[in-house]
């Protein structure tokens, strides 16, 4: 048919371009890379005070990668900050701690724990409990007193089905409120940053990656990430499907009979929301293969979305990252 | 090109409440497994609660509660798929009565148009609309997918109708016949989505993935001229990077290299490339979308909503402009009125001067205003507080298009397009 000679004729046009490139030197940018950096250079340009989330997750990570990218050889314009909840896995922190030391980076830590002991927030109880949605005050607590206007994130759209609708600069209310029908349109690549006082921006630098675009992309840059990302062995009990790490953080009825199980993480968030998966992927193109075959989404192995079908509407209207 | 190097392609969707664009997006999903177990079951469960005997895969991509609730999109949501030879990205637009603003939203970062057509209704005045802004945004390709074919018996007769009446619409735009294809497709039921139909043996050109598949945006290879916007001036201040001051910003139209000889704007000092950098690499040329830290031979005066061109290609530099433009906001714009005018990364202050005329996007003419409201189009001139450095949308679609942003609210409110 036609077709078929029309895509060998094409097929012959991209290994023309791909000659063309090795021949003279000329950089093809990767264009997912290219916008995100755009994307923080907006940031620093437009803004008094930006702020980087970083939660020591794959995420975050390849944010500070692009970051680095972005600003080199000047060092990143903007401080981290971890919304710690006390139940961080110990090889998370560790790790951050390691990278801002290795890059020279500003570190701001606040404690969920602070917050539960000023009466701020309440610590849940019982078969679900988890800090995860207390982190909310916690942040909302760390803009105010820092002055922040842009906050910087890891959330990418294709995680969960209100994500999809988030912009990549997406404008909060003073109360860190997302009033998801009346965003601003985001035409072409200009980012509109203009605020009020007392309203900030929270920024999605890599809203258009997919979970597999972050691991191909942490393999091809050899980025260093947190042991548990890998398979290891690890005490765990299963719970509605999932694998649930059995600690003295985590609710545990005594019928629930813990096994040792090789697992391994595909999101790294408090303890009490971040279930396991069977795994035995040991190295970054293991990691890529398994996500590659994967038929449960990241999510699928989140507990906090579980809960409801619009848990994460609900946490994000009332100021969640 | 991604890391993989696989191609990435942009697209958009457009046409009328339930016409059907959110099942065929989320049918593609569903074919080309990229829907993972735990959403499929969602979409189960969710189906069965609403007491369908089918699966509803507009429930894959209506993200918000209360678009689950009324059964229609909202906001544009951003779907992510891909297959062995190409990255997807689909901005899914909601058909509802603000179908211009969200489509020309979704339109400005896609390149192809999948504009989809009930065939029980066939071309109906929104369907002008659709074609009428994918002409204005200059898509590269635009695909009219003729939807519900199970519902008019997969009739050759009824696709053909529509096929001829749409092919009216073509002739009044700027599209040549090749930018358009027209496949009949069942989105509920997956024919000639990602398999062919049995149901309309007739149909003898690509499904619509295939089709997707094969295209080249021409965007992907632009050949205009070279535009670099200084975003971001780096200077490090460290011991080993003492003097070295970078312009870093997003290069648009074509490449540069390090000896290239540039002006920069506005103030029109010239000078030649010293370094291209990305990160710890040293470019000897970049090709247009990188994001590059850009180094020059001599010390001139830089800074941020700056232009960087090469000698001899300089921009037309105006203080008064005139353009077509798209209000996104429902706060209208009116003669006399002062706006923030962003333009890439530079901003100005704006005077409307006078709207010449609101542009009726069914293609059928023109009447005089003095003002726009939501989702109107108008061509409108412009005074300027300083002068900006443009091209034509026609020739360079990154240095051709501006937003309006309201200087009470500070909410984006149009859209502009240079002539
Ligand atoms: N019979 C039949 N029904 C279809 C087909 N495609 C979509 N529908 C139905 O049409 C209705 C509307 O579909 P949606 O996908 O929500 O329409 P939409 O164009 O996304 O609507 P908005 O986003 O609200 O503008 C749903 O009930 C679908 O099941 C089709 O090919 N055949
Ligand atoms: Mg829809």
């Amino acid at each position: 048919m036609m077709n078929a000679e029309f895509r060998i004729s094409k097929k012959a046009e991209i290994v023309n371009q791909k000659l063309y490139i090795l021949m003279s030197n000329l950089f093809i940018p990767n264009p997912k890379e290219a916008e995100s950096i755009h994307i923080l250079r907006e940031v620093a340009a437009q803004f008094e005070r930006p702020v980087l989330l970083f939660s020591g997750g794959k995420d975050s990570i390849t944010l500070v990668r692009l970051a680095q990218k972005a600003f080199f050889p000047a060092k990143i314009p903007f401080p981290l900050l971890h919304v710690d909840t006390g139940h961080n896995f110990p090889e998370t922190i560790e790790f951050r701690d390691k990278l801002v030391e290795e890059l020279g980076l500003e570190l701001i830590v606040r404690n969920v724990q602070d917050a539960i002991d000023q009466g701020k927030v309440r610590e849940e109880r019982g078969r679900y409990a988890s800090r995860n949605s207390l982190q909310t005050t916690t942040l909302l607590d760390a803009i105010e007193e820092f002055k922040f206007d842009a906050c910087i994130g890891g959330a990418r759209r294709d995680e969960e089905k209100a994500r999809a609708k988030e912009r990549v600069f997406s404008v909060r209310d003073d109360f860190g409120q997302w009033d998801e029908k009346n965003q601003r349109p985001e035409l072409f690549d200009m980012l509109n940053g203009k605020i009020h006082l007392g309203q900030n921006v929270r920024v999605f630098p890599i809203s258009n990656w997919t979970e597999l675009d972050v691991w191909e992309y942490i393999r091809t840059e050899n980025i260093e990430i947190p042991s548990i990302y890998f398979a290891h062995k690890r005490d765990v009990f299963f719970r509605d499907g999932l694998i649930w790490t059995a600690n003295e953080h985590v609710f545990r009825e005594e019928h629930e009979e813990v096994v040792e199980k090789w697992v391994r993480f595909r999101t790294v968030g408090d303890m009490t929301c971040t279930a396991a998966v069977l795994s035995e992927a040991l190295s970054l193109d293991d990691v890529v293969a398994e996500i590659r075959e994967s038929t449960i989404s990241e999510r699928g192995a989140r507990i906090d979305d579980k809960r409801s079908e619009a848990a994460m509407e609900t946490r994000k209207k009332v100021g969640y990252f | 090109m991604d890391i993989q190097g696989r191609k990435l392609i942009k697209i958009a969707t457009a046409g009328s409440v339930d016409d059907g664009k959110s099942t065929l997006i989320g049918r593609l999903l569903y074919d080309t497994h990229s829907l993972t177990t735990d959403k499929i079951e969602a979409i189960e469960k969710n189906s069965k609660q609403r007491g369908y005997d089918y699966l509803d895969f507009s429930l894959a991509t209506d993200g918000l509660v209360a678009e689950r609730e009324q059964g229609i999109t909202i906001d544009v949501a951003h779907i992510y798929f891909n297959t062995s030879k190409t990255n997807f990205i689909v901005a899914d637009t909601p058909g509802h009565v603000e179908y211009t603003r969200n489509m020309v939203t979704g339109a400005s970062t896609s390149q192809v148009a999948i504009i989809l057509i009930d065939a029980r209704k066939g071309v109906i005045e929104q369907t002008y609309r659709h074609f009428f802004i994918s002409n204005l945004l200059r898509m590269s390709h635009v695909v009219v997918a003729v939807n519900k074919m199970d519902l008019v018996d997969y009739s050759e007769e009824v696709f053909s109708k529509i096929k001829a009446d749409f092919d009216e619409l073509v002739v009044k735009s700027d599209f040549g016949e090749d930018q358009i294809t027209f496949i009949p497709v069942s989105a509920l039921k997956g024919e000639n989505v990602t398999r062919e139909s049995e149901h309309m043996p007739w149909y003898v050109g690509n499904t619509l993935l295939d089709h997707l598949e094969v295209l080249e945006p021409n965007d992907l290879q632009e050949s205009s001229v070279a535009r670099f916007p200084v975003q971001y001036v780096v200077r490090p201040k460290t011991e080993a990077y003492h003097d070295f001051r970078g312009f870093s910003g997003k290069l648009y139209g074509n490449s540069l290299k390090v000896g290239d000889k540039v002006a920069l704007l506005p103030s029109g000092n010239e000078s030649t490339i010293k370094g291209i950098h990305f990160f710890d690499q040293e470019l000897e040329e970049a090709a247009p979308g990188s994001s590059i830290t850009i180094t020059l031979e001599d010390e001139v005066d830089c800074s941020r909503g700056d232009m960087i061109v090469k000698v001899g290609e300089e921009p037309k530099s105006d203080k008064s402009l005139t353009a077509t433009l798209c209000q996104v906001n429902s706060k209208a714009l009116k003669v006399g009125q002062k706006y923030i005018l962003q333009h890439g990364v530079n901003r100005v202050l704006a005077k409307v001067d006078r709207i010449e005329e609101k542009i009726h996007a069914d293609f059928s003419g023109t009447e005089q205003t003095e003002q726009l409201k939501l989702n109107d189009i108008g061509r409108v001139q412009f005074r300027l507080s300083k002068p900006i450095h443009v091209d034509s949308y026609k020739s360079n679609k990154s240095n051709g298009s501006f937003i309006l942003i309201d200087e009470g609210s500070f909410d984006t409110i149009s859209v502009g397009f240079i002539d």
